[in-house]
């Protein structure tokens, strides 16, 4: 069964013009050693000034979103039925996904298979025109392994294909293209963007962690991830975690992050289209790019004597992000005709502070 | 009419067949490694979950974050 225990946590994200931050809280209960109920609350405090919207003339801009979840795990002799319902809710975006898990220990239980299924239905709005409304269909199939290979080593295997249809563009924002294709000092002008309206991906990711004799791990993950809109991406990630005077833990991590553009993905088109089928994106989170993260994060716990409370814990984390873009250009860069623009590139950091109790 | 059956096909199942006369090699009192938190995937799922979070948003891949389903083999 999953430990019962409480977080509570407060993040922050701070880049590229953007903040983020808010409270979360999760909860989890078990009742007599077979069922696990959880619930999660979350919020984000949304405070823009991106690029996106600073660069196409849209003033920044404040919102909240707010997510609720509910789950419950059921054990019957070596297997875990799972069934969940997670909903978010924002001024222009609401989502709700049903998910269901199962897994299955064997082997003398070093080895668990896993499968779920989530599927999800979003509604999109955009603020300020009211005529506006569009939705998502979501479906992902996850497949897991976990097998101990040593006392001290454990791998895994995932894989997860997801697939969407409805509108999948974000309504407020638009490509670029030259005002005269044969003069780019002309400058360049903007239209709403236009996407295919069905996304299927594919990720898979071999991962493993390894304990080490002084009460230390080392763990390293790989994800391939291609999808049919031209992206393909790896990502990598190296953990060191290190016990420190018994109540201390200090990890530190590394992960590299790449990825191609989209088959649509252009920073600057040469002229517009009105075809529906010609699908052109300016969305940086489609373009050539990559980012490195550095992380560190200390945690000091110990236990509790209470009649209610085990353990307890507190944790900081602190993330930096560097991004780097390869072909969505800088628009604030005024004085560059268009296409010539320096690359854009920023840095973000993201925080975490967690209370942990045990019970 | 019968189907030859190749004989790769036969050689990949080979170690399907000796994984099932194979009896589990990490016995349970050697698993006191794997028990302890330093060895999980996923230590804090709250905080693991915001930071998959964090890249979903600002990143084109999405999915096989292994989020839950992790066996520790001491159950």
């Amino acid at each position: 069964m999953p430990e019962e225990r409480g977080d509570a946590m407060y993040h922050r994200y701070d880049g590229g013009g953007v903040t983020v931050d808010g409270p979360a809280v999760m909860v989890r209960k078990n009742f007599k050693e077979s069922v696990s109920v959880s619930g999660s609350w979350y919020v984000d405090n949304v405070s823009s000034a991106s690029i996106d919207v600073i660069t196409t003339g849209a003033s920044p801009y404040g919102e909240t979103r707010t997510e609720y979840s509910v789950g419950a795990d059921y054990l019957y002799d070596k297997s875990i039925v799972g069934v969940g319902y997670t909903n978010s809710d924002e001024s222009d975006y609401q989502s709700n996904t049903v998910y269901f898990n199962v897994s299955q220990d064997f082997f003398g239980d070093l080895s668990t298979l896993s499968f779920g299924y989530s599927q999800g239905r979003d509604d999109v709005y955009q603020n300020g025109n009211p005529d506006f409304a569009g939705n998502i269909d979501r479906y992902n199939y996850r497949l897991g392994l976990s097998q101990v290979v040593t006392p001290s080593l454990v791998v895994g295997l995932n894989y997860e294909m997801v697939t969407e249809e409805g509108y999948l563009n974000n309504p407020y924002r638009s490509y670029r293209y030259l005002t005269n294709p044969l003069d780019p000092a002309q400058g360049y002008q903007f239209a709403r963007e236009v996407y295919p309206t069905t996304h299927t991906s594919d990720a898979a990711a071999l991962r493993f962690i390894y304990y080490l004799d002084w009460r230390a791990s080392v763990g390293g993950s790989y994800r391939f991830y291609t999808d049919d809109w031209g992206v393909d991406a790896n990502t990598v990630q190296l953990t060191y975690t290190h016990v420190l005077l018994e109540n201390w833990v200090v990890d530190f991590k590394y992960r590299y992050y790449e990825q191609s553009a989209a088959d649509f993905y252009g920073d600057l088109f040469q002229t517009p289209s009105q075809d529906p089928k010609n699908y052109r994106g300016r969305d940086k989170e489609l373009s050539n790019f990559n980012n490195h993260t550095v992380s560190l994060y200390l945690s000091y716990s110990r236990p509790v004597r209470n009649r209610y409370v085990d353990r307890a814990s507190l944790s900081l984390q602190w993330d930096r992000i560097w991004f780097s873009y390869d072909d969505f250009r800088n628009l604030n860069d005024h004085t560059a005709i268009p296409g010539d623009e320096a690359l854009y590139d920023f840095e973000a950091d993201v925080y975490k502070l967690l209370f942990t109790v045990w019970y | 009419m019968v189907k030859r059956v190749r004989l790769p096909v036969l050689l990949s199942l080979l170690p399907v067949l000796a994984a099932c006369g194979t009896q589990p090699w990490v016995k349970p009192y050697e698993r006191q490694h794997l028990a302890d938190p330093i060895m999980s995937f996923d230590r804090d799922p709250l905080a693991a979950g915001y930071s998959a979070h964090v890249y979903q948003v600002r990143e084109g891949a999405r999915g096989a974050e292994g989020g839950g389903g992790g066996g520790c083999g001491c159950n």
